[in-house]
């Protein structure tokens, strides 16, 4: 068992090659989800993308819905949407459940 | 090691058609995907059909499992697979496609010729994912924690072992919800560079707090008296007690925002407080002397608007 200790950062702002990396998919894959509305990156043109926050997060998921269950990029934007509603309500239920 | 009945992980009999274990998979794998279900046990049912489905899925693999029988029977002790349990299969290497391992039955078992990262020996090193779960607290101040991964390593002859590694985290100091931390030149080892790993960060539940963001939710009691005069009360935040004020005639529900009291970063989230009044449980004759007084000289009737009267 061996320690190590590295240099640790918190991943943001990442470029369209950054984020295939970061979640393993294909350039195609990514432009697909960006025209879906799924991320919305910073910058004009594919070229200057920057992902930040929420896209980093919602593009790792996409992938993983598109690679465990086989869901397109259409189904993916709208599973993620109801995924997000779905949180809304049982944030407002536990609200409720509370008081 | 632990023998695993795969067939009951997806629910199927042992006689199933390839058709009717790619349906109860496909079933299964909708229903606990983590990404999907909110279940607390998600994760670990899903990696379980996952290992079951990349057993039986494949004709060969499913032959040589069928082979080693079923479940020793109670209290004969850790599993051990027959000698030569193998022979006359000749399946090739199966894995989770993610870098976390699957059993150790499996790994034991199933686990061929590929590396961990399921290719041959690649120039630049594989990044691998992971999970980390931090306190509020941590998110707060920042925090240093010792992570113990456990991964496949493939010796020079083919054969596979399991090495645990610890590794030295720095939790920065603001990281929310999701976000990620990289961990430069920790990931899977190459001729090259070694890859990175990437930790999810993901929040343990917190008595008090909801995160959402940078910011911070929590119900707050206040007693009738304090709702009705106003005034200071004294509040927990992650960096420490404040004081807030409460308005005259606060309602229950009423929501206070402590601006930049939340998580820190630029800017800093927020801290919503729920007000919640609470009544004193009446157990003396005092006290119940006060309410008989409010009783009598409060003209107060909540339920007025129902009509009916």
């Amino acid at each position: 068992m061996k320690k190590a200790t590295s240099r640790s950062d918190i991943v943001d702002a990442l470029s369209l090659h950054d984020l295939c990396r970061f979640c393993q998919a294909d350039e195609t894959w990514v432009i697909e989800l960006v025209e879906h509305g799924v991320l919305e990156p910073m910058g004009s043109t594919s070229g200057n993308w920057r992902f930040v926050g929420t896209s980093i997060v919602r593009a790792k998921k996409a992938r993983r819905l598109n690679r465990d269950l086989g869901i397109n990029a259409a189904g993916v934007a709208l599973v993620l949407d109801l995924l997000d509603e779905r949180d809304e309500m049982m944030r407002r239920l536990a609200q409720h459940e509370a008081v | 090691m632990e023998f695993k009945d795969y067939y009951k992980a997806l629910g199927v009999s042992r006689d199933a058609s390839a058709d009717e274990i790619k349906k109860a998979f496909r079933k299964a794998a909708r229903k606990y995907h983590p990404d999907v279900s909110p279940g607390a046990d998600a994760v670990a049912k899903f990696k379980e059909v996952n290992e079951a489905y990349e057993v039986l899925k494949d004709p060969e693999r499913r032959a040589a499992y069928d082979q080693l029988g079923q479940e020793p029977p109670q209290g004969q002790g850790r599993y051990q697979p027959p000698p030569n349990w193998d022979s006359g299969f000749s399946f090739s290497e199966g894995g989770p496609r993610d870098d976390e391992a699957f059993s150790d039955f499996f790994e034991t078992l199933f686990r061929r010729g590929a590396g961990p990262t399921g290719g041959a020996y690649a120039s630049q090193g594989a990044d691998s994912h992971g999970r980390i779960e931090i306190t509020i607290e941590d998110a707060y101040r920042g925090a240093e924690r010792t992570l113990s991964l456990r991964s496949p390593v493939m010796a020079p002859n083919g054969t596979v072992t399991m090495q645990d590694r610890k590794i030295a985290v720095r939790v920065p100091k603001g990281i929310t919800q999701g976000q990620h931390i990289r961990l430069a030149g920790q990931g899977a080892p190459g001729a090259g560079a070694p890859g990175d790993l990437f930790l999810e960060v993901a929040f343990a539940p917190h008595p008090v707090y909801r995160p959402d963001g940078k910011d911070l939710y929590l119900d707050l009691p206040i007693t009738p008296w304090e709702a009705a005069l106003g005034g200071q009360v004294v509040m927990p935040t992650p960096g420490g007690k404040v004081d807030l004020r409460i308005p005259k005639n606060a309602r229950s529900g009423q929501k206070m925002r402590l601006k930049g009291k939340g998580l820190p970063g630029a800017p800093a989230g927020d801290i919503y407080a729920t007000l919640k009044i609470v009544n004193p449980k009446v157990t003396t004759d005092e006290a119940r002397e006060f309410f008989e007084k409010m009783a009598k000289k409060m003209p107060f009737d909540p339920r007025a608007h129902l009509g009916g009267t």
